[in-house]
């Protein structure tokens, strides 16, 4: 059996022996991210159901993951290659919500990645992103640049041929890189038991030559504590780590998805006792450093930020007939130039 | 002036930018110590080291994906697909992917990434190593594909290439890596994408190929030349862009057209071309557009594929059926 990383237990108290690197002040500052990431998915799924906001994937459930693995990386050298379920990752990564929401709304200017995010779009070609993760945090060492790259998979994901080829190269070329594998029990009506006849998902970096290692993923502090040591590692030169943070989707796939269709309640109700918001809350209820009239008045911060962002998102400019032809090529074919220019020219006419 | 085959073209433009830039680096299956399995890399890994000409685990996919990754750094990768067959393998990294990246990235990343891919028939290789899969990625907008014919082109196309911030799908004939030399010059100089070459002037057909063909297509012509019919050969040299006004001009002037490729008739290229001749210069013609492709069956055994490919006959025959 693959030994699962513990520190913050499900009851709120701290598992024996454990020793956490993080302080206090900054699991409050996980907490606010934590904490922002479900009111941003609560608040976008009733847009979406007012059909006002696209389809979407939220977050819920595994805000632990998302945070915990990103506060481990320094957003002035490190990169972030997500798949599309880390929204939060990239935001703290500098990625301003406002953009990304624009980029959920269809927007196309106002969505581009401002120079210097070291962020790579969301990637909805399952895998696909993890042979580029890859090339990126082998590149950034030829260059001679100290970053690592974080990059992210679902254990669906995993099952994927880019999957084996991206960690085998990573694995060859020691690249300064951390696969970080949400293990969050579905892909879309899909369950983990029926994806894989592994044990843990972990395991498979064996394979690979470099070190898996699993953690409880709906502990935000168990997974920081995973992920500084992988970033620490690749940043070392010694190469890439596989983390299979094993977590639960609380929501859906996405807004177009029916759970109730293929999930057992039960399993769902067991999850929810699992809940990584929940946890902290109580942890730092018990040290004195959080109440009641606290929780009130972040939610109430938080939803004014997400809400400026939201508002941010809808006014910016909607895309124009010309954007159909923006940014695909630097020198586009002649052919694709008259393209543009009969399609602008029948809208005039 | 040097002489060069296509094959020492191709080395001498990599070593000539390899030590111009230091960006630019080739990864790919056996491009190290034995120089590419047609030795198109030969002795750059002495030159350049083992970081900059790297011998990767043996799947496509990663190679191109880590590739794209290779160029967000800040490389210039110069990709080597063993066959252009074996993207298969890699296939949904090529257009959903490098040929993506940039308009879903809002403009933020370009992808100067150059994929160099021996192909075609005419060698004896065995199953897959021949397939003559081009038009495919003409459907995944996003990627220029380049199709040189000859040395002098080789060398310029694909310091173009290289040097293009858009990635770029680069195919080379492997039945001419060799077959003769031309002149080559050393040191830099490109050929622009775009922009036909008209490699034999003549008065009454317009043969339009690409890559290997093009020799297939000037042979045709002097054969031609001794029944008194003079053919203009048209080397596209890059279909994606497509030198739409060269094309137009060069069919125009005779008012008939043969178009001459290895891959298979339905949906190659050929039609792409014949489509584009109608829309445009329907009227200049004298004679419906004609086109000679491989058989609509998957490439056969190599003791078939004379069979299978275009040849002279076919070319010649198809010429005086436009010609009646």
């Amino acid at each position: 059996m693959q030994e699962r990383h513990s520190v913050l237990q499900a009851d709120g108290t701290i598992a024996a022996g454990a020793q956490p690197r993080m302080e206090e002040e900054f699991l409050l500052e996980a907490l606010r991210w934590m904490m922002k990431s479900r009111l941003y998915d609560t608040r976008v799924i009733a847009l979406q159901r007012q059909g006002q906001f696209g389809v979407f994937s939220p977050g819920m459930g595994q805000e632990a993951s998302i945070v915990g693995s990103a506060m481990a990386l320094d957003p002035t050298r490190d990169w972030i290659v997500p798949q599309y379920r880390e929204l939060m990752a990239t935001v703290h990564h500098g990625l301003p919500l406002e953009i990304i929401t624009a980029q959920y709304l269809g927007k196309i200017a106002p969505a581009r990645i401002p120079d210097g995010v070291r962020v790579l779009p969301t990637q909805v070609s399952i895998a696909a992103q993890l042979p580029q993760a890859t090339g990126l945090a082998w590149g950034l060492r030829l260059r001679g640049e100290d970053a690592v790259v974080m990059a992210y998979i679902g254990e669906g994901g995993s099952s994927e041929g880019d999957f084996h080829e991206a960690l085998n190269l990573a694995g060859v070329t020691k690249s300064p890189i951390v696969f970080f594998l949400q293990n969050n029990q579905w892909a879309i009506s899909t369950s983990r038991r029926v994806q894989s006849a592994t044990t843990s998902f972990a395991f498979r970096a064996a394979g690979y030559g470099f070190p898996g290692v699993q953690v409880d993923g709906n502990d935000v502090m168990a997974v920081y504590d995973v992920a500084v040591a992988a970033v620490e590692r690749a940043r070392k030169g010694e190469g890439p780590t596989l983390i299979e943070s094993v977590t639960y989707r609380m929501s859906f796939h996405n807004t177009t998805d029916n759970p109730s269709r293929y999930e057992d309640p039960k399993e769902h109700e067991e999850a929810r006792k699992r809940d990584p918001i929940e946890r902290v809350q109580k942890y730092l209820t018990g040290l004195g450093l959080w109440d009641k009239k606290r929780e009130t008045e972040l939610t109430e911060e938080l939803t004014r930020e997400n809400e400026v962002a939201l508002q941010m998102a809808f006014a910016a400019p909607a895309p124009t007939p010309e954007d159909v032809f923006a940014n695909v090529y630097e020198h586009p074919p002649e052919r694709v130039v008259q393209q543009k220019a009969e399609l602008l020219d029948g809208r005039r006419g | 002036m040097p002489q060069r085959t296509i094959v020492e073209a191709i080395n001498n433009a990599l070593a000539e930018e390899m030590e111009s830039d230091p960006r630019v680096m080739l990864l790919g299956l056996d491009v190290g110590k034995l120089g590419g399995v047609f030795r198109t890399t030969s002795g750059l890994v002495e030159r350049f080291g083992a970081e900059r000409v790297v011998d990767t685990p043996l799947a496509e996919a990663s190679i191109i994906g880590a590739s794209l990754g290779l160029a967000l750094a800040g490389m210039v990768p110069v990709a080597e697909i063993q066959f252009l067959g074996f993207t298969a393998q890699g296939f949904h990294q090529i257009g959903p992917q490098l040929g993506k990246f940039r308009q879903r990235s809002r403009g933020r990343y370009n992808c100067q990434v150059t994929i160099r891919a021996p192909f075609g028939g005419g060698i004896r290789s065995p199953e897959f190593h021949s397939d003559a899969i081009e038009a495919q990625f003409v459907q995944t907008p996003g990627i220029k594909i380049v199709m040189p014919s000859n040395p002098y082109d080789a060398k310029g196309l694909l310091l173009e290439a290289i040097r293009d911030p858009d990635p770029v799908l680069f195919c080379e004939p492997d039945r001419l890596y060799r077959s003769g030399r031309a002149e080559v010059p050393d040191g830099p100089y490109t050929v622009p994408f775009g922009k036909a070459a008209v490699v034999r002037e003549g008065q009454h057909i317009t043969l339009v190929a690409w890559s290997a063909a093009v020799e297939l297509c000037l042979r045709a012509a002097d054969k031609l030349a001794e029944e008194g019919v003079s053919a203009t050969v048209l080397d596209l040299r890059t279909l994606v862009p497509l030198d739409i006004e060269t094309l137009c001009s060069q069919v125009a002037k005779t008012g008939r057209c043969v178009i001459v490729h290895e891959a298979p008739l339905s949906a190659g290229f050929g039609a792409e071309v014949s489509a584009t001749l109608m829309e445009q210069i329907f009227y200049d013609l004298d004679a419906p557009v004609a086109r000679v492709g491989a058989f609509d069956v998957p490439f056969p055994a190599a003791s078939l594929e004379d069979y299978y490919l275009p040849s002279l006959q076919r070319v010649v025959d198809a010429v005086r059926k436009t010609l009646q």
